[in-house]
């Protein structure tokens, strides 16, 4: 084990799954003199040259689909996308066209890819630059989309997506790549489809994805030590597959779930789950299922409205008490916060 | 240059003033007898398609290369067979010749297992790894970043194949077009874009749709070397192809325009009625099919008769092909989720229409 940062996680990633196969490069804007907008490719142009690290035209669309043909070749693509907005640009070379490829031809051509692209909000980007747009990814059969929010779980699950011979969304987050946490030095890839219980309790489950999982952990842990609550938490992970049959075992023990989520409440990622929990674990629940997510705005670029459309930890905190007030359940008081 | 003198529409010149190079192809009797029998099979073949489609047999959107022969041969023609083909939507022609079995094509628009893909693409979406044919793409346009990439992966290996991507007239306009002629322009990579310029999109003309007309003009933006050829005649189309392969092979991609004409609606289903009666009538005079046998029979290469013959064989051949497609099965329900993935990850969502998520076991004595 190795501490160290998402970021520095995905950049030795990278350069490992590179070292080893000859077949991997990787394709995008700025990635390569500019050593990428958020640095995760730094340093790998002058080591591997220019038919490895590609710098494109600004064409989300034009180089989006030059990767998925050259993987339709058999090469194995890592498209970085400077962010998740500017995904739209591509979205009809991913959703027309890398999903469809293996299904609409009866299985002859595949297309082993990987999309690098972080969302996130609450950097004061305004509306065009803060979204979470995952969703439109996820909806898609055809694609895999995967959401770590962990160091670890980003080397292992890029592993896994390099590998894959399937078109990959790798969702990161800009508010994650500073984070550190154990990294295990031996390259094992993660699984695409598998949600993780990073915490265990009874009381309630909370879940989210990428950087609203890292949240759910810190809360449930603070709620633990200062409530004496005992939260299970549960890192979807992936988005597509979702790992439904996890989060009903979670529900069907703790009888309540909140769902936190950065993206917008309506049609959201927490609206697929909580339709999961209602169909297993409908006889379980023991209040209504709650989703703490991003209000229905534009996001807004002054930090007074912008922090106001994200969902805070005091959100999150509010929704919990609120469903087990719901449940009957009485805090355990524990001392001078109560 | 045979320029066309029609209204209301302005003529379209036929060639560039872009020289192709002095190739022999095609252009001895038995090269042309063999062009014109691979057209005639083409033309004969998408007539019994849309006799298919109008029997119910073919489902969706059908667009046929009815008027494209000269240019389907003439392209395919200039191809090695490990060269790769990435085409739109009207693509039975090229997947004919470039060498697909027609039994496996029809059977694809009859919806079949035998389809070349296995009945999952349909009109819109022939694919064919073994001859190296990319797709059949139903998305404007979609087909040209692919074909960009295809081409990179070629010179990633330093291969000596090269990529053709066609695209009609009106998808030159798409934004996906200039994305990857720069790319490919840039990366040097072993590219021909052909313009399969038919002058119309749906029903709207190349005038009213492209602000530079001459559409393989638009190679100048990006460096390509271009030209424009006459897509009545299968050997200039076969020249020009070749020229433009041996520049694509060199590592400098390449954009060629074929001007032809569609002697039908935009799709089986569209009775062109934006067309004038003159556009209509003067089409008769531009159908390579036509043109090609008078000029078999005027140089004494053919007569009427062995053409006639021909016609026949062809005929007959198309019937057996279609029998065949009809007699294949339908691919199986349970196959519904064969190709959700390449690589098997768990929770795949496999749920036919009303199954619930979880499977509820049976409380009481319901169970037979
Ligand atoms: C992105 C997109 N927009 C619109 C359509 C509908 N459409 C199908 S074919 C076509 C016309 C294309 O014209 P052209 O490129 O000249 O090719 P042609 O059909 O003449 O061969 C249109 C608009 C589509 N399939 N995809
Ligand atoms: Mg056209």
């Amino acid at each position: 084990m190795t501490l160290m940062s998402y970021r520095q996680a995905l950049h030795d990633t990278l350069r490992s799954e590179m070292l080893r196969d000859e077949n991997v490069f990787l394709i995008g804007e700025e990635i390569g003199v500019f050593e990428g907008s958020y640095k995760i490719t730094a340093g790998l142009l002058e080591e591997f040259g220019e038919k490895r690290v590609r710098d494109t035209p600004i064409a989300e669309e034009g180089f989006t689909g030059a990767a998925i043909g050259a993987a339709m070749l058999g090469l194995r693509p890592v498209v970085e996308i400077m962010t998740i907005n500017f995904s739209l640009l591509a979205i009809d070379q991913i959703v027309n066209h890398a999903a469809k490829i293996y299904g609409m031809f009866g299985g002859q051509a595949k297309v082993p890819m990987v999309i690098r692209t972080p969302g996130g909000g609450g950097q004061q980007l305004g509306a065009t630059h803060s979204q979470n747009i995952e969703l439109y990814y996820a909806f898609v059969p055809g694609l895999k989309v995967v959401a770590p929010s962990t160091p670890a779980d980003a080397k292992a699950l890029l592993i896994a997506a390099i590998r894959d011979d399937d078109p990959v969304i790798f969702l990161e987050n800009l508010a994650l790549y500073n984070t550190k946490g154990e990294v295990p030095n031996h390259d094992t890839p993660g699984v695409i489809g598998q949600a993780a219980v990073t915490r265990e309790g009874h009381h309630l489950t909370l879940i989210g994805y990428s950087r609203m999982a890292h949240v759910a952990k810190k809360i449930a842990d603070q709620l633990a030590d200062h409530e004496g609550l005992d939260i299970e938490v549960i890192d979807l992970r992936s988005l597509r597959p979702l790992d439904r049959e996890t989060i009903v075992e979670s529900v069907k023990k703790t009888h309540a779930a909140v769902i936190l989520e950065d993206d917008w409440l309506t049609y959201g990622i927490g609206a697929e789950v909580a339709a999961s929990i209602s169909d297993g674990a409908f006889d379980y629940l023991d209040a209504p299922v709650r989703r703490v997510a991003m209000a229905e705005v534009p996001m807004p670029y002054s930090k007074s409205l912008e922090s106001a459309a994200l969902p805070s930890e005091n959100d999150v905190i509010q929704a919990i008490y609120q469903t087990l007030d719901a449940i009957g359940h009485r805090r355990i008081k524990t001392g001078p916060h109560d | 240059m045979t320029d066309r003198k029609r209204t209301p529409r302005k003529p379209t010149a036929r060639t560039s003033r872009a020289k192709t190079a002095p190739v022999e192809v095609g252009s001895d009797a038995q090269g042309l007898l063999d062009f014109y029998r691979e057209m005639l099979f083409i033309r004969r073949f998408e007539e019994r398609a849309a006799r298919g489609y109008t029997q119910a047999l073919i489902g969706g959107y059908c667009h046929l290369n009815l008027g494209e022969e000269a240019t389907v041969v003439g392209l395919m023609s200039a191809l090695q067979p490990t060269d790769y083909l990435f085409t739109n939507y009207r693509e039975h022609g090229y997947a004919i010749a470039r060498g697909i079995d027609p039994r496996r094509i029809m059977a694809e628009l009859y919806g079949r297992v035998d389809g070349v893909s296995k009945g999952w693409g349909g009109s819109m979406h022939m694919f064919d790894t073994a001859h190296r044919m990319l797709g059949g793409y139903g998305i404007v346009g979609g087909q040209i970043p692919l074909a960009t990439g295809a081409a990179l992966a070629i010179d990633y290996r330093s291969g000596d194949e090269v990529v053709m991507c066609t695209m009609g007239d009106g998808t030159t306009n798409i934004g996906a077009f200039h994305e990857s002629l720069n790319i490919a322009s840039l990366w040097h990579l072993p590219i021909v874009y052909v313009i399969i310029n038919n002058r119309l999109g749906m029903g709207t003309s190349v005038e009213r749709s492209s602000a530079e007309p001459e559409l393989y003009k638009r190679g100048a933006a990006y460096q390509i070397e271009s030209a424009r050829v006459d897509g009545l005649d299968p050997v200039a189309v076969a020249l020009a192809g070749k020229h433009a392969v041996e520049v694509a092979r060199a590592g400098r991609p390449y954009l060629l325009e074929v001007v032809c004409e569609r002697l039908r609606g935009h799709s089986v289903v569209d009775p062109a009625k934006y067309r004038s009666a003159d556009e209509v009538a003067s089409l008769k005079e531009h159908d390579p099919v036509h043109t090609l046998a008078a000029r078999l029979v005027a140089e004494g290469i053919a007569d009427e008769e062995s053409l006639l013959t021909l016609d026949q064989e062809v005929l007959a051949n198309v019937e057996e092909i279609s029998a065949f497609a009809e007699a294949s099965a339908f691919p199986e329900e349970q196959t519904l989720f064969d190709y959700n993935y390449a690589t098997a990850v768990p929770n795949d969502s496999r749920r036919l229409p009303g199954q619930p998520l979880f499977v509820t076991t049976p409380t009481s004595g319901a169970d037979q």
